[in-house]
């Protein structure tokens, strides 16, 4: 791989140990898939951030990294933790788990990460514009940024999204290349998709319907009349956790997919694929539910509008967690919104969500509007789960 | 009998000992304890075995990015593979082995090697050796 002279530098030592063990990471990672050079970024997201996820192991490595003098070149902004940063006594989170946390922050401070501790940094002040380089970490929203927005990025791990904050370049492979940005596979979508959970929902039957072929090719996704930014985060989530996927064409979204003819191979996902893939994540009843949370991803500022429209007045039954960004939830502060779902008794959990904060064992079964916090509460936590529309998971926590 | 063969070097370092092979993936997040470096992973065909101070061979690693962090974490341990040897290395060891500072060669034909062999990794260029004496051995 060709390094330009400061990247050599990096990779010598001269820039400090913890920019060297970072170019090393890069270095190894560009060896590894081809690069044959690296490409400066502009933004990065990294994730591995709730100290549940982390442990002391991971704390150590990033704590090693700070003292080694690692500072962030570009825009880095940070994946939610474990807790709610300012109100973490509320969630019923443990002083020994809230310390170990303020460590993992405090460590990503000193070297100058913006601790926004959200999963939708397009939603948050770290927005690339299309055709940009970025290195993101959180499958959802490296899939959002590669498919709504159409900046390139990998899917990082942690360490590999610090070593770029660290460097500011990635090797140039994967995503980053345009053929590697091309569809193989049409998928028309012969359905109507119109709520998250549907979403959601289509998201696990697109990835399925891959994993039986044994193949995990880029699709172009045709047959869609609508999507909101608020359904495109849901639908992002779904089919990175369900499919793997880091990103995919949808005709009249992604800026790319009108430069390139849908495949003319086709997959067709009809009605009764998403009501398979809907049923799947319905192993709960009503009666069941003792766990609600809505913000997975993080709740845009006109989700909460309506949260707080339906809560007006009334009084919730069951522990409801509303997960957002905490910009966010400052706005919701300033029009009034929180008071009311605070009244409810509904509660806001910033900075974290129901997939990373250290909740194994404390509920039986969770109703949601998100395909992705189904298969963590599943997988992480052995919940049983309830998806619902919006509306319903709301009506859920009222009843 | 020795046999050599060549690799390419994913993170350098010297390092000698016995072998441990499996034939199947290796996630070290969930899959491995990174206190008593003990494989837990259910069903896998090194289940109960300690990886600790072996050279730890399998074709290639699998699971959640978080299992870079456990390399290092059985390296903080004492309880790291001396080296690790991979047909084709993936992201979640590399970086595992980058951070924990674990010697690590791939592209080598793992089917020829045999669990307590001596084994020999020089990986301090970027054509890595691999040696293995196969058979039983004495030093």
């Amino acid at each position: 791989m060709q390094l330009t002279s400061i990247e050599q530098d990096m990779l010598t030592g001269k820039h400090g140990p913890a920019t060297k063990k970072a170019m090393e990471i890069l270095a190894a990672l560009g060896a590894i898939y081809g690069a044959e050079h690296m490409v400066p970024v502009t933004s990065v997201q990294i994730a591995g951030v709730s100290y549940d996820n982390l442990g002391e192991a991971g704390l150590s490595f990033l704590s090693e990294m700070a003292d080694g003098g690692g500072k962030a070149r570009v825009l880095t902004t940070l994946n939610p933790a474990g807790m709610d940063i300012e109100n973490w006594q509320a969630l019923g989170i443990s002083p020994e788990f809230a310390e170990g946390q303020f460590r993992v922050i405090e460590a990503f401070a000193r070297m100058g990460v913006v601790t926004s501790c959200t999963c939708t940094p397009y939603l948050s002040g770290n927005v690339p514009h299309y055709g940009e380089h970025i290195a993101w970490a959180e499958s959802s929203a490296v899939c959002y940024a590669n498919s709504v927005i159409g900046a390139r990025t990998n899917r990082e791990g942690g360490p590999s999204a610090l070593a770029a904050a660290l460097t500011g370049c990635t090797p140039a492979y994967g995503y980053h290349l345009d053929e590697n940005r091309l569809p193989r596979v049409s998928v028309d979508v012969r359905a109507t998709v119109s709520s998250n959970d549907a979403f959601g929902a289509l998201g696990k039957a697109i990835g399925q319907k891959l994993e039986v072929a044994g193949e995990k090719p880029l699709v172009t996704i045709t047959g869609i009349a609508r999507a909101s930014v608020d359904n495109l985060k849901s639908f992002c989530a779904s089919i990175a956790t369900y499919g793997g996927a880091a990103m995919f064409h949808m005709a009249g979204i992604t800026p790319e997919a009108a430069q390139v003819a849908p495949p003319e191979r086709i997959m067709i996902i009809a009605d009764e694929d998403i009501a398979a893939a809907h049923a799947s994540m319905n192993d709960a009843s009503s009666d069941d539910v003792d766990f609600v949370s809505l913000g997975c991803p993080h709740l845009s500022i006109g989700e909460i509008a309506r949260i707080a429209e339906l809560l007006k007045g009334k009084r919730v039954k069951k522990e409801f967690w509303i997960t957002t960004a905490r910009p966010t939830r400052q706005i919701a502060d300033r029009m009034g919104y929180t008071a009311i779902i605070e009244a409810s008794g509904a509660k806001f959990a910033a900075d974290t969500c129901c997939v990373v904060a250290p909740i194994k064992g404390r509920f039986r079964a969770l109703a949601t509007d998100s395909a992705k916090a189904c298969y963590y509460a599943y997988s992480k936590n052995k919940f049983k789960t309830v998806l619902k529309p919006f509306d319903d998971v709301i009506a859920e926590a009222l009843r | 009998m020795a046999m050599i063969w060549h690799g390419r070097k994913i993170y350098q370092g010297n390092a000698a000992g016995e072998a441990l092979v499996t034939r199947m993936g290796i996630s070290f997040f969930g899959g491995v304890d990174p206190d008593t470096g003990v494989i837990v992973e259910r069903g896998h065909e090194l289940e109960g075995q300690c990886i600790s101070g072996k050279v730890l061979v399998f074709p290639t690693g699998k699971g959640s990015t978080v299992g870079s962090y456990t390399l290092y974490r059985l390296r903080r341990n004492g309880k790291a593979p001396s080296a690790i040897i991979n047909m084709e290395c993936e992201t979640i060891t590399a970086v595992g082995c980058i951070i924990a500072e674990i010697p690590c060669v791939d592209r080598i034909p793992i089917d020829q090697l045999t669990t307590g062999a001596f084994v020999v990794v020089q990986a301090d260029d970027e054509n890595a050796t691999v040696e293995a004496i196969l058979g039983n051995y004495e030093i």
